[in-house]
């Protein structure tokens, strides 16, 4: 009867914790490719332009990504977010361009109000109705968009319309570094913090790893999945802002097609879409992975045309270990209780 | 807790077993005699109820009010043109509609279709350009899109991995493989009698000649769903797989087959597409596995398995493209279609939502 | 162990509560009270009502009528939060874990010791859960994930959170189904600590034994209502027993003489690595063979695995000398095998289907014509059956989840029989009825066996056994550790053989 003098994680084990997570793999996967591109071809990491691709092309996915992953973790799913980052780019463009003189910060901030208000309409909808988040947010989807494109029509934004200082976001470096990147990071850091350290957090991952018994303990599974709901809105807007910013040209289909490659990023990062399992980190790696491929195929050799399979096949891939893997562990953990039982006894 | 009779348990069968057959047609009274000679009605509600108070009778009327208005307000949507346009458009929907119910009804979901379809595309065009002949052509391209289903099947089944996330990846997989053997362009030089025929009308209709194909189809479909045993297999797949399973039904071989089903009908839709617009491209039918999946829920079908009738499907299908047209005609822009669609889904699922509420609020013991 | 003249309110009253579900009744006027440094037994049959009170005390359900009072306080609860705030914690009969999070996650899931800016204090966290092991003095990884934990385990889990609590009152809602001797032992050290403490505790269970251990107090429930609340001390089981059942036992199992014919059912060496070992047995035409032992003993996943809804790695089942593929219901109900689940809600019924769908579900094909089934040969068919076994429903499109519990369980077994079985398994075919149906089921199975039909019993309930059965099967662990026959089965032989040396606990 030792249990209470079992030593606290030591720092081996938590380095050893570190080399068989899931994420780690990813990370090997994306350090890899990134190595081979190289080789073939240099300019991949070493060129000005080379090395701010390979850093800022994945940073505004990565935002939606993270979003997603604390929607899926909820066994949930948004399928409107990149309607989300379509409707709240084209406001972005429209305020800057109508509003002469109107602050940067204001800006942002509506575009985060305006994504968290869209995923309000998804998470009250999904927790009051019921109603799976699947069906939801396909119909939220339709609608976004539809707004986006009625408002839109065939209006553009154009790079000219927006002010330098809003356009210094999408290519401003700090130390080198793409403001939006330190930008996109942060969000990361500030919800992986979240999602590991407060209570908030932890009951997500409760909720998505068996909703009846969030009920039966009495956690507010409701007001939870609102607010999964409503930060994964305010992120998609996040990143709608971005958008604009990086781009300069905003059109009605602005992010479209997004939803899949969130959901994508997520699924190949780890976040299980049964719920309850995964992390943003992998999310974000997820996300980086899947468009640094997207750039490596034409240097390997590979035909642009095959990125999509590519995607295709990586998602399937991932989603295959992954239950190889849970079987494995399950199998593991009921034999380790055996092993143990068999001491004690 | 009501306590019941001890009385002969064994041996009450016979009186009541005679009139069995007349089951169906004595629907109406509740009476329910109390005791061993108790009479089991086959329906506690009568027959107007059972028919017009469902998911699928308010589609159908929604669909036929629709159909009224437009007819009366809309220029030029009683022509036959406006008709022969809007079921040809309409046709690849309303096929993949169909095993789309059945994998829904089982408490699965196919998001890949629209990938199949492009894929299919693209296999009718290299076949055709190879110079093999039109049917042979069709043939594999159908052969693909099965071979397709069972990679969505065999996923799902037998690796044991949940359907969403699968044909999520399929359905990137596939329309990547569609644009990656094509690329950006297209092969447009299809025989000339084969997509007359897709152009061809039933004479003396306004009604295309591949309706036809669509009616056997969606007859066959509709006996397997509601006829069959394997049709009573799926809802109770559906509900409860675990109960089926315990029943001798094999689940996991049921959903197989039904994804390479859906494979198959998609395959066979993308050599229509194809047909249709003369085209084979790899991003043919982009974003049509959302439109199809929207027409199937609204139609009634409960996206949790095991509830919905192909007669709503079929409904639901149309009023989305009756709907597009007569807003079409009156000038309204497409956007606004896309709006309407959407919220028709919301407001479709969440009504049915709070009508079972109301319904299990008032009659049914509480589930935890 | 008298409770104390209530001299101060008790610390859980209720008084006349009751409780339906659309038509039918659970509750129909419970009464309750436990005093502060007390346990308290409560008893009734399986479908007496003691869950849903339970359920009720906890702010799952809301009741429909009644009084509700904490330390004399009138209460309501509208959810399990709120139970929660006011100081009751309840260890329901199935374990309720996050499989995917970590053991002590699990145990302080929503109330986590937290530092500065709310972080979760995790090392904290980790020592208190180390804590609480040691006081319940059992060994396990507080860092692993649930998922793959006995049930054992996650019972232990389960009383670990109720008592990290800190709670007025405790309910435990059959503690020890699956508890060994030694760690029944723990519990019931750690339950008396805490009465000493001035806590109340509710204790619900089947074991008698365990409630003269055990209990100061005993109140006995039954068709949902109160019958008497009496000090441990001034009764006997006989006395319970017959307050439980409103009559007396003997009537109650009725078995009826049979002819005892040929080997139908011929299991040989069945061997499932972690679930059980080498299951060799026989049941004849005619014959009633009771399979009972421990929940968890892997009674009723022998009957999954010859009925070929789960897998077995080696052995062989034949039926009438021919052996039967495995892993294949279809095959075992195409052979004359049918089995009555243990959990007849999930694995029985499809409750969102009406009566008619479910009386036919498994023999869909065998009823069909020229392929084609249709709502006439259904509605024909359950007509039969619903009225042999006197289903109480209004209607045979009734949706089944609105039938009471007896009345699912006879759709079940018209399910079953109307497949014409030869050979017929049935899982805890009495659990959760009410005793009118109870009987009926009995003598249903005694005229089964009398025309000749193969019956494989499982219950947990010994009295039902040793009442019903020819022979006696008894696991333990994953194996057969007895057979006994109709004349050698007394409780106590049967126990031995159920828990080996625990059993003169």
């Amino acid at each position: 009867m030792t249990a209470g003098t079992a030593p606290a994680p030591s720092l081996v084990a938590g380095a050893a914790h570190l080399l068989k997570a899931r994420e780690t793999g990813i990370g090997i996967a994306l350090v890899a490719v990134v190595v081979v591109a190289t080789v073939l071809n240099p300019a991949f990491v070493f060129s000005s332009d080379g090395f701010r691709d390979l850093l800022l092309t994945p940073s505004i996915l990565m935002v939606v990504a993270v979003g997603q992953a604390a929607v899926i973790v909820t066994r949930n799913v948004d399928l409107s977010v990149g309607s989300v980052v379509g409707l709240v780019a084209y406001l972005t463009g429209t305020l800057l361009r109508d509003v002469p003189g109107i602050p940067i910060v204001v800006v942002v901030l509506a575009g985060i109000g305006f994504g968290a208000a869209l995923g309000l309409v998804n998470g009250a909808l999904v927790a009051y109705a019921k109603v799976p988040a699947l069906v939801i947010t396909l119909g939220t989807m339709y609608v976004y968009r539809g707004i986006n494109v009625a408002w839109t029509g065939s209006d553009r934004i154009n790079a000219s319309d927006l002010p330098g200082a809003f356009r210094a976001l999408g290519t401003g470096k700090l130390l080198g570094i793409p403001l939006l990147t330190i930008l996109a990071v942060a969000v990361l850091v500030a919800a992986a913090w979240y999602l590991r350290n407060l209570r908030g957090g932890r009951e997500l991952y409760a909720i998505g790893s068996d909703p009846a018994a969030a009920q039966l303990y009495g956690l507010r599974v409701t007001r939870r999945v609102l607010a999964a709901f409503v930060a994964c809105g305010a992120l998609a807007g996040l990143a709608g802002v971005l958008f604009a910013a990086r781009y300069g040209t905003v059109s009605s289909n602005a992010g479209f097609g997004w939803e899949l490659q969130a959901i994508g990023a997520a699924v190949i990062g780890g976040v299980a879409i049964s719920g309850g399992v995964g992390t943003v980190w992998g999310a974000a790696l997820g996300a980086y992975l899947l468009l640094t491929i997207n750039r490596a195929l034409p240097i390997i050799g590979v035909d642009d045309f095959w990125q999509r399979a590519v995607v295709g096949a990586l998602i399937i891939g991932a989603i295959v270990l992954d239950r190889v893997l849970a079987v494995r562990q399950h199998r593991r953990l009921v034999g380790q209780r055996e092993a143990e039982r068999e001491v004690t006894a | 807790m009501t306590r019941v009779s001890t009385g002969s348990t064994g041996e009450v069968a016979a009186g009541t077993a005679g009139q069995s057959a007349a089951g169906q047609a004595a629907a109406g009274q509740g009476m329910a005699a109390d005791a061993a000679g108790r009479v089991y009605t086959a329906h506690s509600r009568p027959l107007w109820r059972r028919v017009l108070l469902t998911r699928e009778a308010s589609i159908i009327g929604l669909l036929l009010a629709v159909l009224a208005v437009a007819t009366l307000t809309v220029p030029n949507f009683d022509s036959p043109l406006t008709t022969t346009f809007l079921l040809r458009e309409i046709t690849p929907i309303l096929l993949v509609a169909l095993p789309m119910t059945l994998v829904i009804i089982t408490e699965e979901i196919d998001l890949s279709v629209a990938s199949v379809i492009g894929l299919s595309s693209v296999v009718v065009g290299l076949c055709v350009q190879a110079g093999w002949p039109f049917p042979s052509a069709m043939a594999l391209a159908v052969a693909v899109g099965a071979v397709a289903g069972a990679v969505n099947g065999a996923l799902v089944t037998f690796v044991g991995l949940p359907s969403l996330a699968v044909t999520i990846g399929t359905l990137a997989l596939f329309r990547g493989i569609a644009v990656g053997l094509l690329g950006t362009t297209a092969i447009s030089d299809l025989p000339e009698f084969w997509t007359g025929l897709t152009r061809q009308n039933i004479p003396g209709t306004p009604v295309p000649l591949v309706m036809i194909l669509f009616v056997v189809l969606a007859l066959a479909c509709a006996v397997v769903l509601h006829f069959t045993p394997v049709g009573r297999s799926l809802y109770a797949i559906g509900l409860n797989k675990e109960a089926a399973a315990f029943s001798g039904i094999d689940v996991g071989l049921t959903k197989f087959w039904l994804f390479v089903t859906s494979g198959a009908v998609s395959g066979f839709a993308g050599v229509y597409f194809t047909l249709l617009y003369s085209n084979a491209r790899g991003d043919n039918a982009i974003g049509m596995e959302l439109q199809v999946i929207a027409a199937v829920l609204l139609g009634g079908v409960s996206i949790f398995g095991g509830r919905g009738a192909l007669h709503g499907v079929i409904a639901g299908v149309l009023l989305i493209g009756v709907l597009g047209s007569a807003l079409r005609l009156s000038g309204v822009t497409s956007d606004l279609i896309t709006i309407v669609t959407g919220l028709l889904l919301i407001a479709s699922v969440t009504s049915a939502r709070a009508l079972t509420w109301l319904h299990q609020r008032r009659a049914r013991p509480g589930r935890r | 162990m008298q409770p104390d003249t209530p001299s101060a309110p008790p610390a859980l009253e209720l008084a006349g509560v009751a409780k339906s579900f659309g038509s039918v009744v659970a509750l129909k006027s419970a009464d309750l009270r436990v005093e502060k440094g007390s346990i308290h037994a409560l008893i009734g049959e399986n479908g007496a009502g003691k869950s849903t009170l339970v359920k009720i005390v906890a702010g799952l359900y809301r009741r429909d009528d009644g009084t509700l009072a904490l330390d004399g306080e009138p209460v309501d609860f509208h959810t399990t939060a709120e139970s929660k705030a006011a100081g009751i914690a309840v260890i329901y009969q199935e374990p309720t874990l996050f499989p995917d999070l970590s053991v002590t996650e699990n145990i302080f899931m929503g109330r986590q010791p937290t530092r500065r800016f709310g972080r979760i204090d995790r090392r904290a966290m980790r020592e208190e859960a180390c804590a609480l092991f040691d006081r319940l003095g059992v060994r396990i990884d507080p860092d692993r994930p649930t998922d793959g934990l006995s049930i054992a385990d996650q019972q232990i889990i389960e009383i670990a959170k109720a008592i990290s609590l800190d709670a007025r009152v405790l309910i435990m809602d059959e503690p020890t189904a699956a508890l060994s001797g030694v760690e029944v032992d723990r519990l019931f050290a750690v339950a008396r600590a805490l009465r000493d403490e001035g806590r109340a505790l509710v204790f619900i269970s089947h074991r008698f034994d365990e409630i003269f251990d055990l209990c100061d107090t005993v109140t006995v429930m039954r068709d949902g209502a109160y019958v008497d609340t009496l000090p441990v001390a001034d009764t006997t089981v006989d006395g319970l027993v017959r307050m439980m059942v409103g009559r007396d036992v003997a009537e109650l199992f009725p078995k009826l003489p049979a002819e005892i014919g040929d080997d139908v059912l011929v299991v040989d060496g069945l061997s499932q690595p972690g679930v059980f070992h080498d299951v060799s047995f026989t049941v004849r035409a005619g014959e009633i063979v009771g399979l009972a032992g421990l929940v968890g003993a892997g009674r009723s996943e022998v009957a999954r695995a010859v009925f070929g809804v789960d897998p077995y790695a080696s052995g062989s089942v034949r039926v009438d000398g021919e052996p039967l593929p495995p892993g294949s219901p279809r095959a075992a109900i195409g052979r004359g095998l049918a089995l009555v689940p243990e959990d007849r809600r999930k694995q029985g019924l499809v409750l969102d289907q009406t009566v008619a769908r479910n009386v036919t579900l498994a023999i869909r094909e065998r009823l069909s014509r020229w392929g084609l089934v249709w709502d006439g040969l259904e509605n024909a068919a359950a007509r039969t059956w619903a009225s042999r076994l006197e289903v109480k429903t209004a209607a045979l499109d009734a949706e089944t989840g609105t039938l009471s519990g007896g009345n699912q369980q006879k759709v079940v077994l018209g399910k079953w029989l109307a497949s014409d079985p030869k050979v017929l398994i049935v899982d805890e075919p009495t659990r959760g009825i009410d005793v009118g149906t109870k009987a009926e089921v009995h003598r249903l199975l005694s005229r089964l066996a009398q025309q000749g039909v193969a019956v494989l019993m499982i219950s947990s309930e010994l009295p039902e056994v040793l009442g019903m059965a020819d022979r006696v099967l008894v696991m333990r662990e994953g194996r057969l550790t007895g057979e006994l026959d109709r004349a050698d089965a007394t409780p106590e032989a049967v126990m031995h053989a159920a828990t080996a040396e625990e059993a003169l606990r």
